[in-house]
């Protein structure tokens, strides 16, 4: 039973690093652009601040408005929750189910729309409907991407998806390098990295996620930008999870869980590192091309998902 | 030299030949020439060949019998009258100032290639090779339809090189697939794609694989036969390239593609054991015939007019070679002689016609045997022999071909007689009125050269009245071959 | 290496294949076709020289180089100085929107793995996988050839298909008889050369890429009276 207080503190662990992870991601940018950048614990430093200050609310916010950060932030830290980060096997594993996690993820995003729309600027309501569209198109994609790694394990179960991938030989599967490849196109899509959204930039024509959340001051913000960090390193997690799992320990002993922590830490940073390179060297795309880059993670994940069935089940 | 070798080099040397010759009046008589030495070469072989059974040549790399040693006469022979013709008619051309010098070094030159791929493809004993020759008549034929350099003939070799290409790379995928299945019977090489081989060792390629692969080969060779739904292409290019290339592709590279088709469509049957393959060509025959019918009534232009009754007939022969019996494949392989000779003779004759009136517009074409009594008997009597009337072959061909189907699948005969009765109305309505009516005023008086129009009428008519014996035993035993495979396999 | 990691690795790239033909379809820029078209000639050289390796087919090699060289050398810069010369690097629209494409590209995938799996079942081959895939990037070369409109794209479509049938040939049943093999090589070199002829032909005719203008003239020719 000492695992409860283990997850707790796994979940824990999650919530807190995400803003340092987001300060990295910021600072290896500022670095690859010849500037200095923030620091690692900028992004701390400004959630505390904006959870010291005054919040104020548009005349015609309703009670949605004021609402919707918690569950924002309560359903992004619930779907953190649910991810196995060093522990494969956890009390809430039964939880760590994927549909489950998108349809958090699902019901986050689904708050953030109407607080967009809520207030009635062109903004917000312009913010939503774009969000609403690339999401229609990410979600299906993502549940493909995992169906393509849940046919070998033959469950959308996290924890079993992780223990068949620990417990099978490496091998090549080009079905993996779709799903994996797919998966990031989604990862960046769902983050509103670039090239399918900027989050450094308020740029009235293109932002999405800025858009909706521009009516927001105070503590509110905080929550609202907390979650988004919050969701990014979830899915760096995500990707650890279900692609390159090893290293993760299946019970709770110290020596194993320090190694684990450390593979963890290694490979969230490994990924970031990744991530402010791409986002360092690409453009970002035209708002109407960003369906055609969905549509295309979906093509790739349908063809990890054919290529399973054709080079991977008769062998 | 064997007659082969002399059979298949002369037409390659001459390409080489006629691409160094500037002027264009010796390169036209070399051009006859080549086509003189071809015929007469095959005409030896065919005897040696007669006398033999069948026969291989050059290490196994080729291979004759009496299916394809026929066809390869009939190739050098419409060859050789259409070099003949091509000779005035290209003059003509170049005198109205369609074509120069260079082009016409270009168009001898392809010419004599586009017969060595014939011919190679007739006799090659390798499905890959059969490939090879067939892309390479193909390219040849490109190159000619565009030799007008109108911007229409340029649309039109674009479209024919485009959907040709589809088509033929599907043939290959098709080959690929027989390969795939024939490489664990008869070995990793050349073996598993020589014909003869694959013919003895037939019944025991997989099935399934022979099936799907017949579909891709259905498809790929049946553009190349022009049959609906893939015959967009050749009415173009029959209508807008010059009109010896018009003759040569209907009476002969249509021929090449459905000869493919029925020496693969025999491996399949051995291997499958089945007639699907054969009822796969009897509806794309029976399409083509009626979309080719039909179509026929709303022609404006004289060659594209004759370019449908070429699908038309492609489509007869395919459905005969369908149905498989005895019967069926003799009269598809008479069909096949009337219809190269008359067809590629009504092209000389449409050539002049058009020449004389200026115009291909049929509308602008009139009353010719008043005006050019030569060119509109011609016309009038090669549309009644492509129709099929009596005493002409095409209606020899037809009969038994109607007698075949009565006794095979006795339904689709009324479906045959309609798409034929529509056919030849169409044909007789455009025709009529150019060969009598009013004769056009500004008709100009062309010299024209008649006599291989009228050596392929006859020789349709004396096919019409008597087939003398060494050719019927001839179709005889190609019949038998094409027959005799599913027997064997089963 | 043994056959199992070797098998593991055309099995790969066999994938590749598949998704670099579904990028090609995806391309607006005629540049990044190119570029997508490239990638795919050397992917071919790579499939064959692993399967002439796999199998010990030494003539394998030479078809490797040949490809490398023709397909993943000439024919490109070949189109890249056609492109260069007709300044026809501008988007290229296709006919059905991209989304469309990739959905019935999906679709004839799906088909193609149905068609072929009766087949898969039956050979012994080490390469018996990638027929279906082979299968898959023909057609999906053809549905390009059928959505493009600039002659150009059409011709990279052509030659996918042709590069897709090479695919076949290697990587499904370990390469055509040598002999056949230049032969086809021979015929699609001709084809591109013919191509690059009828380029500038249609330029100078028809003053642009586009096939629709060539086809009206078709239908302009036909009802002039």
């Amino acid at each position: 039973m000492s695992s409860l207080p283990l997850q707790i503190a796994q979940a824990l662990l999650l919530v807190l690093l995400a803003p340092v992870a987001a300060g990295f991601v910021a600072s290896v940018k500022a670095r690859l652009q010849n500037r200095h950048g923030p620091g690692l614990l900028q992004p701390w430093r400004n959630l505390a601040k904006l959870f010291a200050k005054q919040v104020v609310l548009a005349e015609n916010a309703s009670w949605i408005f004021r609402f919707a950060p918690y569950v924002v932030f309560t359903a992004t830290v619930m779907a953190a929750s649910c991810v196995p980060a060093l522990l494969v096997d956890t009390p809430l594993s039964l939880t760590a189910d994927v549909i489950a996690l998108v349809s958090l993820l699902a019901l986050a995003r689904f708050f953030l729309a109407l607080a967009g729309m809520d207030i009635g600027t062109a903004f917000g309501g312009m913010g939503a409907s774009r969000e609403m569209t690339f999401s229609a198109l990410a979600e299906p994609a993502l549940l493909m991407s995992v169906f393509v790694l849940s046919l070998g394990a033959h469950s959308t179960n996290l924890t079993t998806m992780i223990q068949h991938t620990l417990n099978t030989p490496i091998m090549l599967q080009p079905s993996l390098a779709f799903a994996l490849a797919a998966m990031l196109m989604i990862a960046l899509a769902e983050n509103g990295r670039i090239p399918v959204d900027n989050p450094t930039t308020h740029l009235e024509l293109t932002m999405v996620h800025e858009a909706m959340i521009l009516e927001y001051s105070g503590r509110h913000l905080a929550l609202m930008e907390w979650a988004s960090m919050i969701k990014l390193t979830l899915f760096a997690t995500l990707i650890i999870d279900l692609f390159m799992p090893w290293g993760m320990v299946a019970g709770p002993d110290a020596a194993g869980l320090l190694l684990a922590l450390v593979a963890w830490v290694l490979k969230i940073f490994g990924l970031l590192l990744a991530l402010s390179l791409a986002e360092t060297y690409l453009a970002k795309l035209r708002l109407f091309e960003v369906p055609e880059f969905l549509s295309m993670a979906f093509v790739i994940a349908f063809l990890g998902l054919l290529s399973h069935y054709m080079l991977e089940v008769n062998a | 030299m064997s007659p082969f070798l002399v059979t298949l080099m002369t037409p390659l040397i001459g390409g080489f030949v006629l691409a160094a010759v500037e002027d264009a009046r010796i390169a036209a008589r070399i051009n006859v020439a080549s086509g003189v030495i071809t015929f007469g070469a095959s005409l030896a072989l065919a005897v040696s060949v007669a006398q033999v059974g069948s026969l291989n040549a050059v290490g196994g790399w080729f291979f004759l019998d009496a299916f394809n040693v026929f066809l390869v006469a009939l190739t050098a022979f419409v060859g050789m009258t259409t070099a003949i013709f091509s000779g005035p008619y290209m003059r003509h051309e170049i005198a109205h100032g369609r074509m120069d010098a260079r082009r016409m070094r270009l168009y001898h030159s392809m010419f004599q290639l586009f017969q060595f791929g014939m011919l190679l493809g007739f006799t090659a004993n390798n499905i890959g090779v059969l490939w090879v020759s067939l892309e390479l008549a193909t390219l040849a034929t490109v190159l000619l339809v565009s030799l007008y350099r109108t911007p229409a003939s340029i649309a039109a070799a674009w479209k024919y090189f485009v959907l040709c290409g589809m088509g033929i790379a599907l043939a290959l995928f098709g080959t690929v697939m027989i390969f795939f299945t024939s490489s664990s019977v008869l070995g990793h090489g050349n073996e598993a794609l020589t014909w003869t081989l694959l013919m003895d060792e037939s019944s025991k390629l997989d099935p399934v694989v022979m099936m799907i692969a017949f579909c891709f080969l259905m498809v790929g060779y049946g553009t190349k036969v022009g049959l609906a739904p893939m015959h967009a292409w050749l009415p173009d290019a029959h209508g807008e390239g010059p009109t010896p290339v018009s003759a040569v592709l209907s009476g002969l590279l249509l021929n090449l593609a459905l000869y493919a088709l029925v020496r693969l469509k025999m491996l399949v049957d051995g291997a499958t054991g089945t007639d699907t393959a054969g009822h796969i060509m009897m509806s794309f025959g029976l399409l083509s015939l009626f979309v080719a019918a039909f179509s026929l009534h709303k022609q404006r232009d004289i060659k594209r007019l004759f370019s449908f009754s070429s699908i038309e007939h492609m489509g007869l022969m395919t459905f005969a070679f369908g149905i498989g019996t005895h019967l069926a494949s003799f009269a598809a392989l008479l069909h096949m002689t009337v219809h190269s000779l008359v067809k590629s003779g009504i092209f000389f004759t449409v050539g002049h016609a058009a020449q004389a009136m200026g115009t291909q517009k049929m509308t602008g074409i009139r009353g010719l045997i008043r005006h050019h009594p030569g060119i509109g008997w011609g016309l009038l009597v090669g549309t009644v022999a492509i129709a099929g009337f009596p005493p002409f072959g095409v209606f020899t061909s037809e009969f038994l071909l109607l007698t075949a189907t009565l006794d095979a699948h006795a339904w689709t005969c009324i479906l045959l007689l309609l798409g034929l009765l529509v056919a030849m109305t169409g044909l007789l309505r455009f025709v009529q009125p150019m060969a009598f009516g009013e004769p056009a005023s500004d008709a100009v008086a062309v010299r024209v050269n008649m006599l291989p129009v009228y050596v392929h009428l006859l020789l349709a008519l004396m096919l019409g009245l008597f087939i003398p014996g060494f050719l019927a035993g001839w179709y005889d035993q190609a019949a038998a071959l094409i027959v005799s495979a599913p027997l064997e396999g089963l | 290496m043994n056959t199992a990691l070797i098998q593991q690795i055309i099995d790969g790239l066999a994938a590749l294949m598949l998704l670099v033909s579904f990028s090609l379809l995806a391309q607006h820029r005629m540049l990044s076709v190119l570029h997508w078209f490239a990638v795919q000639g050397w992917l071919l050289a790579i499939t064959s020289a692993f399967v002439a390796y796999g199998t010990g087919h030494h003539e394998l090699y030479v078809s490797a180089a040949m490809t490398l060289l023709l397909k993943g050398l000439l024919l490109p810069w070949l189109l890249w100085r056609v492109i260069k010369r007709l300044h026809v690097h501008r988007e290229v629209e296709p006919l059905v929107n991209l989304t469309l494409t990739m959905l019935i590209a999906l679709g004839i995938t799906l088909f193609s793995f149905h068609i072929i799996q009766p087949i898969e079942k039956i050979s012994q081959l080490l390469t018996r996988d990638s027929m279906a895939i082979a299968t898959a990037c023909v057609l999906l070369g053809m549905l390009m050839m059928i959505t493009r409109r600039k002659a150009i794209t059409q011709v990279v479509g052509f030659l996918a298909v042709e590069n897709a049938l090479f695919f076949a040939a290697i990587g499904s049943t370990n390469g055509m008889p040598l002999v056949v093999e230049i032969g086809i090589a021979f015929d699609v070199l001709i084809a591109a050369l013919i191509f690059g002829l009828f380029f500038f032909q249609i330029r100078t005719t028809f003053d642009s890429l586009e096939v629709d203008a060539m086809h009206a003239s078709l239908v302009e020719r036909e009802e002039e009276e």
